[in-house]
């Protein structure tokens, strides 16, 4: 599975996207793996509040299921416009 | 309905008369231009990531939930991406419908929704380094009005 960083996120994880092997069901569970490997991803997902997700390219929730699921994205509340 | 996320600047007087010159059944046409500001002063650029694919995605469902509420006959949204100087123009929308009103109306929603919804993010660059805009409490409360 694609995963994707944008933003402070993408900063604090030090890449923008690398590929992960996981049995992972659910977004949470993603985090919790990956929270699990290093620091900085502990830091990066310190305050999942302050976090958004898009799986598969759509906005989700960290609830959502990973089950056939190609691309997964982290990022901080958007700010276009 | 036209969709664009470029890096190059655009030419609004070209893009809204090209606009409002291919509309054949709308009364109304209202454009929108958002530009780059140095609100606190020695704002030296303002830098735009995005998320390729997910950008274009996002702001055509956006596009195209306006078209259908309010019965447009047309909608364009522009957003440029990359490092932009203060007085750049960063993104434009224009809606065309029969009356004004739902043209005003479609423009906001646009506007309301590519702000919170579309995958954007800004960093503004001074002599004292960068730093993140922050999403602002009434950018996401704007959504509830629809």
């Amino acid at each position: 599975m694609d995963v994707l960083y944008f933003a402070w996120v993408r900063e604090r994880i030090g890449i923008p996207r690398e590929t992960v092997q996981t049995e992972a069901a659910t977004v949470q569970d993603l985090v919790d793996e990956l929270v699990a490997r290093e620091d900085r991803y502990a830091a990066a997902f310190a305050d999942i509040s302050a976090l958004r997700v898009a799986v598969d390219q759509e906005l989700a929730e960290f609830d959502a299921s990973l089950n056939g699921v190609r691309e997964v994205a982290f990022f901080p509340p958007m700010t276009g416009g | 309905m036209q969709v664009t996320v470029q890096e190059a600047p655009f030419d609004f007087g070209v893009e809204a008369q090209g606009f409002a010159a291919r509309q054949s059944a709308s009364g109304a046409v209202v454009t929108f231009t958002g530009i780059v500001r140095d609100v606190a002063g020695g704002l030296q650029a303002m830098e735009i990531e995005h998320y390729p694919g997910m950008t274009e995605a996002a702001l055509t469902k956006i596009a195209d939930e306006a078209v259908t509420r309010w019965s447009l006959e047309d909608a364009l949204v522009i957003h440029r991406h990359g490092r932009l100087a203060p007085t750049e123009m960063i993104m434009m929308v224009a809606t065309a419908a029969r009356h004004r009103k739902d043209a005003f109306d479609a423009a906001e929603f646009l506007m309301d929704y590519l702000k919170s919804r579309a995958p954007f993010w800004k960093r503004e660059v001074t002599g004292e380094g960068a730093a993140w805009v922050e999403q602002r409490d009434e950018d996401e409360a704007a959504l509830t009005r629809w």
